[in-house]
């Protein structure tokens, strides 16, 4: 039961984290597990060659691999932001797709596809999970505290004006790379310290499972279920998901089946409740309690081009 | 010397199966101004259709593509009018991108299924054979695909330019607002010209299946590489994908003949590195929109 | 009088078709210059050229006598040249007073700071007030009519004090009350030291409005002058005439 509660937990901040660069900016990045395995590499890593020691010291480390990615992050999402939508979709695809062949290839550090293992640490039996818990709890407090942070001020603002219209953004001053670079920073970062507690949980390391698109995939859709670009939607997705998943996993079995599942209920949500579960809730609660202006004629669909014929 | 000319050989036909599987994802932009990021995964159920018709039934991939390119336009129609459609206007850009990402998911989750996750060629009984031409190999196998993706490419230019759909998908590429109002049924011309794309991913793939081993995972690996193509030859530009396949071939072959065959995949992800940092809007890539 | 801003010799082709072919003219500091010509002169082009959302083939930009390497949108901003566009651009699911604040310039020290601070707000209502919307501090910008938006827009290139403001289409769309208020809007700004470059199509307005008047053709400019003069100038009739 635990084990459930630990993945929902963590489900539900790495929501949160991709959140504040998918949601709050509309820069949807498909490829965000690969920050997560190297936040999970990254605590074998100091198992494996800085011996860092068991118990509670890799959670220590935790914030450091956390502040590292959110580094690394940096040049990573200069170059992808020079592409915009669907462009940067892809290239986040790709950026997935190269750190699973650097986990795979770099076998000296990794462990190829032998993986990393990790020495179980000496808990005491009865309690095991709960250093891990409450780890994983930590770590989705952190990303609320920070989506919550980031959209009350005016960071939050300019990523949502780029969501809204970039170029226009661009065009008054708003300082939008910037905004993007932090916000991109800072949901790696996050997703890292994530992918490090559950490495440790997990106790062994493997290319396919660390660096794994049904990461990204599960994070993304738990998102949208919620309601993107909203605090609790986030959690609210993983709260909905991940015990559906397990228990679709108990009962059926095949774990093909995860990526049509996912598909479907992807597609679902994209059709018939885009906007997620909470923002649709509080929409109808506006549209009670509120008399809706008449629909504005000057709203047309060429509200995007910047170029007129 | 030998072994550059070689590597070039290679490179080339590889080049020509990676233009076919290109053009149709610039296609796809350039109609529906959607970068369909389900093209990797269609070209892979291309090349398991066309897998399966040669195994279970014998037919010759090159044959099989006669019956599997108008059956994947109806379905590129299809999945256009059922999951593009319906977005409305404002969040087509944000959504389509997760939509088509769900239909690449949905198809890899239905190949997994269907066929497990081992690797798969279409192994034809070509397929080992090479000509040996003044002291070069030259492997049938990717001479025949090389043709074949010439032949798909020449057809496609020749529909674009000399059908009425053709023409209809030309002037909705430059301009759409332009071609509505000359009475070009924009929403059928996005759908049919989907299909288009579609289709001929369903070739690449058919061509792909030859050359290289696949599984339902492999589309990852194919759209970054897809990616980098289209970065390197300027989104919307159908000539500049298919210089810019033909380049990526030669460059990768190269790499994997004078340095190492593990990282000449590598070759992909540097040079988009390389180009988005110095010239994002791509080598022939006009700035319409201003944005890639 | 000295030119705020100066355009030489502006080149864009897209594919084979030539938008703006050798284009050059100059801006007037404290001037309310019109831009026009028939469709398809380039005069969107030009703007987008000028403020750096798209890159030109040739040619060069100066601005308040320095030259402008590479334009691009947010530098140009905080130099002082900010624009409007045709259609009414306002971030929709900010309020009306988010609108305006996201456009007072910023550091990026106050990133984490909340959204409105009290200086901002006053004078984002100060404005607001000015331009008619006082009341509408708080509601969503999806919620205004084409109108408000349009006041929205124009109020919020005023946040950041600019020197130079571009208007694409000011009035476009709009009923005849609203033209006035914006007119009005404009001189009264004028007046303050602002200077504007308006691209229009209504030419009453312009006449009334605008002096000098430069005329666009195919790309480049073919006239230039008080506006009356413009009115009469054949070039111009046959360039409106004959296309």
């Amino acid at each position: 039961m635990q084990n459930l509660f630990i993945f929902t937990l963590m489900f539900a901040a790495l929501g949160s984290a991709w959140n504040i660069i998918g949601g709050y900016s509309g820069y949807i990045s498909l490829g965000h597990a690969a920050f997560f395995g190297v936040g999970a590499y990254a605590i074998g890593i100091t198992f494996t060659h800085v011996s860092i020691g068991s118990g509670y010291r890799p959670f220590y480390v935790l914030p450091l691999v956390g502040f590292g990615v959110a580094l690394v992050a940096v040049p990573i999402g200069w170059v992808a932001f020079r592409t915009r939508a669907a462009t940067f979709a892809i290239v986040t695809i790709t950026l997935l797709f190269v750190v699973q062949q650097l986990a795979y290839n770099l076998r000296s550090i990794t462990g190829g596809s032998q993986g990393i293992s990790l020495p179980p640490p000496s808990f005491p039996v009865a309690t095991f999970e709960e250093p891990f818990f409450y780890a994983m709890l930590g770590v989705l407090a952190l990303s609320m505290l920070a989506s919550w942070w980031i959209r009350g001020s005016k960071l939050g603002l300019a990523l949502l004006s780029i969501r809204d219209d970039e170029d226009r953004a661009r065009g008054l001053g708003v300082q939008t790379g910037f905004a993007k670079m932090v916000a991109f920073a800072l949901s790696s970062g996050l997703v890292a310290m994530a992918g490090g507690v559950w490495g440790y949980y997990i106790g062994f390391i493997y290319p396919q499972f660390a660096v794994d698109p049904l990461v990204t995939i599960g994070m993304v859709l738990m998102v949208y279920l919620g309601g993107k670009g909203t605090l609790w939607g986030p959690v609210l997705g993983a709260f909905i998901l991940v015990p559906a998943q397990q228990y679709l996993a108990y009962r059926l079995g095949a774990s093909n089946l995860y990526l049509v599942g996912y598909a479907a209920v992807f597609l679902v949500v994209m059709l018939l409740l885009p906007r997620g579960i909470l923002p649709s809730i509080a929409e109808r609660a506006r549209r009670l309690r509120t008399r809706r202006l008449p629909p504005d004629p000057g709203r047309g669909p060429q509200a995007k081009e910047v170029v007129a014929s | 010397m030998h072994v550059f000319i070689q590597a070039c050989i290679l490179g080339l036909l590889t080049g020509g199966v990676y233009a076919l599987m290109a053009s149709g994802l610039a296609l796809g932009f350039g109609v529906m101004r959607v970068i369909n990021v389900a093209q990797g995964a269609l070209i892979i159920l291309g090349a398991y259709l066309s897998y399966t018709l040669y195994s279970s039934l014998g037919i010759d991939p090159f044959i099989g593509l006669l019956v599997l390119t108008p059956a994947m336009f109806v379905l590129g129609v299809v999945l256009q009018i059922v999951f593009l459609r319906p977005l409305r206007e404002e969040e087509r850009e944000e959504l389509s991108i997760l939509v088509t990402w769900a239909i690449a998911l949905g198809i890899e989750g239905i190949l997994s299924i269907a066929y497990q996750t081992t690797y798969r060629s279409t192994i034809t009984s070509y397929a080992d054979r090479s000509w040996t031409v003044l002291g070069y190999y030259i492997s049938v196998a990717r001479t025949y695909a090389f043709v074949a993706s010439i032949v798909v490419l020449v057809l496609l230019f020749a529909i674009l330019r000399f059908t009425k759909l053709g023409r209809a998908v030309r002037a909705t590429v430059q301009n759409p607002t332009a071609a509505r109002l000359l009475g070009v049924e924009t929403r059928l011309v996005s759908a049919l010209g989907f299909g288009l794309s579609v289709a001929t991913a369903s070739a690449a793939g058919a061509v792909y299946g030859i050359v290289f081993p696949f599984n339902p995972g492999s589309h990852y690996d194919l759209i970054s590489r897809l990616l980098t193509i289209i970065v390197l030859g300027g989104l919307g530009s159908l000539g500049g994908a298919v210089i810019a396949a033909l380049g990526m071939g030669l460059a990768e072959s190269l790499f994997s003949a004078e340095f190492s065959p593990t990282w000449a995949s590598f070759t992909f992800f540097v040079v988009l590195i390389v180009m988005l940092v110095l010239r994002p809007q791509g080598l022939f890539g006009a700035r319409v929109r201003g944005a890639i | 009088m000295n030119a705020l801003l100066e355009v030489q010799g502006l080149v864009k082709r897209f594919g084979g078709v030539t938008a703006v072919d050798d284009c050059s003219f100059a801006v007037e500091a404290g001037s309310i210059t019109g831009l026009i010509g028939p469709n398809g002169s380039g005069k969107t082009t030009v703007f987008n050229l000028v403020t750096g959302y798209l890159p030109a083939d040739r040619g060069q930009i100066l601005f308040d006598g320095r030259p402008v390497r590479r334009p691009d949108p947010t530098r140009l901003a905080r130099r002082g040249l900010i624009r409007t566009f045709q259609q009414a651009r306002v971030f929709a699911q900010l309020t009306v007073l988010e609108n305006l604040v996201l456009a007072s310039p910023q550091t990026w020290w106050q990133a984490g700071k909340p959204r409105v601070g009290a200086a901002e707000r006053t004078r984002g209502e100060e404005l607001l007030a000015e331009f008619n919307l006082a009341g509408h501090a708080n509601i969503v910008a999806a919620e205004l009519s084409f109108g408000q938006r349009k006041l929205l827009e124009f109020a919020a290139t005023l946040m950041s004090r600019p020197s130079l403001v571009l208007l694409d289409e000011p009035t476009a769309g709009v009923n005849p009350v609203l033209i006035e208020t914006i007119e009005s809007h404009i001189r009264r700004l004028h007046d303050e030291g602002l200077t504007f470059l308006v691209v229009e199509h209504d030419m009453p307005l312009v006449m009334r409005l605008c002096d000098p008047v430069i005329v666009l053709d195919r790309g480049c400019k073919i006239a230039e002058g008080p506006a009356a003069q413009v009115q009469r100038d054949p070039l111009v009739l046959d360039a409106y005439l004959g296309s």
